[in-house]
């Protein structure tokens, strides 16, 4: 075994000859690295599908009336966008992809505890995308009912609901499955010395992650599986005319899909975290309360889910505990903005794009958490129900927050996945049309949403005309910075030169491996003296 | 030149592989404890209805069927001990025995089904519109909960039949017993479950 290691020494994990040969060599691979990779493309392309799904919707919006599609249309794509950015690319998107990349890395491990377990992942969360999307081909058309597929229309409605009901089932299981490995091979694989509190951010995040995709997930598939045995056998859970009560569905629906809402951002955070140490050139301020208030913000987001249903029915006292603690909730995200913010006071920047990227995630993020107050608040919330202002508030907080993250991430990490450099200036560029256009297109959403829009209507009456054509602009704008993205660092992968071990100066294990780690990451387990951002 | 393998040895951790059941085991808890909500709340919302049609479950059957799971409970814990005394035949037997009461629920559970069909019992069925929403919500917990039981009893007879023969070809052995020993866990997790089934559909009346 000694002899094969000195042969694998300088192979990076991308030219590493395995059992297999082709693409056999990737979609088989238990490699952690390759895994993370084969997820990154998925997601992409899945991204890019909901993206165009956006775009038409917001095509659609640009005048009122019927503009380029009809109502059921319109229903079927909002339906899609938010199934195809919900299931498949917000919440497997960082803790899949950066998670399975760097995760290891981060904490001197060569791979993740179970890299089987990690494979079969990647396969069941491929099958579960193909049985949500086949609903899309086959008779009866697309599921039209929105995300959140909401009884009693979910079992209703002549729509294709079952496959996409499944499909989302099936994504939960990749899901435990990633969270099961993570906490596994987080307390077991870190490298010696590095005790929990010498833990990177990002892996923090990702424990609290994982511990809401393992207790969350499995009241989602459920109440899922109870959708599918209400249209199969009508056994009446939800349906008010054999007794159930559709209520019951939104309470257990949210029971997960709030908590959800931390699996999307918590690993953003952490993202952010790892950041802007690197790029301030100095050490978090705060780490410990950093820690704590994830672990706050994994713990207290189970007790939140009731904000959605607040003019749903429910008791007074159920009203004002959810609303409390709502409020209760944005404590630990704002001492996170204020941790992030401190870290920069008196540091020597350094402009690069990851940088961009993370600052204007605090800009963003910072409007969508106050506008999730304002949508806390019982009796505002009365108002803004299911206008607009939900969806820039959602938006804001998911695409803002997590999409932009996701972005500073793949800025951040690129010369460690793809051994290359981009091109700073393009990506600068490509950053500026994103966040310009970003808030277009969402900023004029709250102002619709308060002058009382409805969202998910393919019409409106004509004094919101000029709002929707500034958030329609604003669409295309958002979409020329993500082509202007995504041509960089497609032509970066291929030709751009070659990355040095830590071009930004980070400070983390991953940054002390080659670019690109060799397949076994760490020739050495290495011993961990010092804490993770020991900068001045 | 198998890497995956290659790693596979390296990393053996048998610790790590108990603590990955586990957390699966709370995922599996946490999938009937959704049902479990769902149960409570129409069970106080029709408390008579709910006494009345709990009358129709036979306690017989699901007292054997509770004894067939504690039994084989206890052989495949016996199991996880015999393995580590090295007593290959014992193992293999007790594994057996394990998997034939799994396969008596499942035969007890076939009938009392049918006989429940039968009488017009089923999700839907015009009996059951006839006797109220009680009725149809208890019967449709019933079916919809011991059927979810019931195939997670059938993956336990797959999992052990493939533990015993991976036992059979000395694959599992004394110094490597962990897919016996978590087997074992997932197999006391249905049996945790059915335990508290029982009462809650044949027994509170």
């Amino acid at each position: 075994m000694e002899n094969q290691e000195t042969t694998w020494k300088h192979v990076s994990f991308r030219e590493h000859k395995g059992k297999y040969k082709g693409i056999l060599a990737w979609i088989l691979s238990t490699d952690h690295k390759r895994i993370g990779l084969l997820y990154f493309y998925t997601i992409i392309g899945f991204f890019l599908t909901g993206v165009c799904l956006g775009l038409a919707m917001k095509l659609e919006l640009l005048a009122p009336g019927k503009t380029v599609m009809d109502a059921a249309t319109y229903n079927a794509i909002f339906t899609l966008h938010g199934v195809i950015m919900i299931f498949l690319v917000v919440i497997p998107g960082l803790p899949a992809v950066f998670g399975n990349f760097m995760l290891p890395l981060m904490i001197g491990a060569k791979d993740v505890a179970f890299p089987r377990l990690n494979l079969l992942s990647w396969w069941v969360y491929v099958f579960g995308a193909i049985v949500a999307l086949s609903s899309l081909f086959m008779q009866g058309g697309p599921p039209d009912t929105g995300w959140t597929f909401y009884a009693p229309y979910s079992f209703k409605t002549s729509t294709n609901m079952l496959p996409a009901v499944l499909g989302a089932f099936i994504l939960g299981f990749s899901s435990i499955l990633t969270g099961i490995n993570f906490i596994v091979t987080i307390h077991r694989m870190r490298a010696p010395g590095m005790t929990w509190f010498k833990m990177p951010l990002f892996p923090w995040t990702l424990y609290g992650t994982a511990w809401i995709q393992i207790l969350a997930t499995p009241i989602l598939a459920v109440t899922l599986m109870l959708i599918a045995g209400e249209r199969l056998l009508n056994i009446g859970f939800f349906d008010p005319s054999l007794g159930g009560d559709p209520i019951l569905y939104q309470h257990l629906f949210w029971i997960y899909s709030h908590p959800a809402v931390y699996i999307m951002i918590l690993p953003a955070m952490g993202a952010i975290s790892e950041i802007i140490p690197t790029f301030s050139n100095k050490s978090i301020f705060g780490y410990k309360v950093i820690v704590i208030s994830t672990l706050a913000i994994a713990f207290v987001g189970y007790f939140v889910w009731g904000h959605h249903m607040f003019t749903s029915g429910m008791s007074g006292t159920a009203l004002y505990t959810f609303s409390i603690l709502t409020f209760l909730v944005a404590i630990p995200s704002a001492i996170k903005v204020f941790n992030w913010v401190s870290t920069m006071h008196k540091a020597s920047i350094q402009l690069d794009p990851p940088f961009f990227w993370a600052v204007s995630f605090l800009f963003v993020f910072m409007i969508g958490g106050l506008s999730g107050l304002a949508l806390g608040a019982l009796s505002v919330n009365v108002h803004l129900h299911d206008t607009a202002f939900v969806v820039a508030h959602f938006h804001y907080i998911v695409f803002g927050g997590t999409g932009f993250a996701f972005m500073g991430a793949i800025h951040y990490w690129f010369p460690k996945m793809w051994g290359r450099m981009y091109n700073t200036r393009m990506a600068t560029t490509g950053w500026i049309f994103f966040f310009i256009g970003f808030n277009t297109l969402y900023l004029p959403m709250f102002f619709l949403g308060v002058a009382g829009m409805p969202r998910r209507y393919y019409d409106y009456v004509d004094r919101f005309h000029g709002p929707n054509i500034i958030s329609t602009i604003g669409s295309w704008v958002l979409f020329t910075g993500l082509m202007i993205i995504i041509v960089n660092l497609i032509h970066a992968a291929k030709n751009g030169p070659v990355a040095s071990k830590d071009p930004w100066g980070g400070k983390t294990l991953e940054w002390t491996v080659d670019s690109p780690p060799t397949f076994e990451n760490f020739e050495e387990i290495p011993v961990v003296e010092k804490g993770p951002y020991d900068y001045r | 030149m198998d890497s995956s393998a290659v790693i596979q040895n390296i990393h053996r951790d048998d610790e790590g592989s108990k603590m990955g059941m586990w957390l699966f085991i709370f995922t599996e808890l946490l999938l009937f404890a959704g049902l479990f909500i769902v149960y409570s709340i129409y069970r106080y919302l029709n408390p008579a209805a709910f006494a009345l049609a709990a009358e129709q479950l036979s306690v017989t059957i699901g007292t054997i069927n509770t004894i067939a799971l504690l039994i084989s409970s206890a052989t495949i814990a016996m199991a996880s001990s015999s393995i580590r005394l090295k007593n290959k035949k014992l193992t293999l037997f007790l594994l057996l025995v394990t998997i034939i009461m799994a396969i008596v629920f499942m035969v007890n559970k076939y009938f009392e089904w049918m006989g429940k069909i039968d009488h017009g019992f089923f999700p839907s069925s015009p009996t059951l519109q006839s006797l109220g929403s009680g009725d149809t919500l208890f019967f449709g917990l019933y079916f919809f909960m011991t059927g979810l039981h019931a195939l997670h009893i059938v993956i336990g007879i797959v999992l052990i039949a493939i533990v015993f023969i991976r036992v059979k070809n000395n694959s599992i052995t004394d110094n490597n017993p962990v897919l016996l020993d978590n087997s074992g866990l997932y197999w006391h997790m249905v049996d945790v479950i059915w335990i508290f089934l029982f009462p809650l559909f044949y027994l509170i009346t």
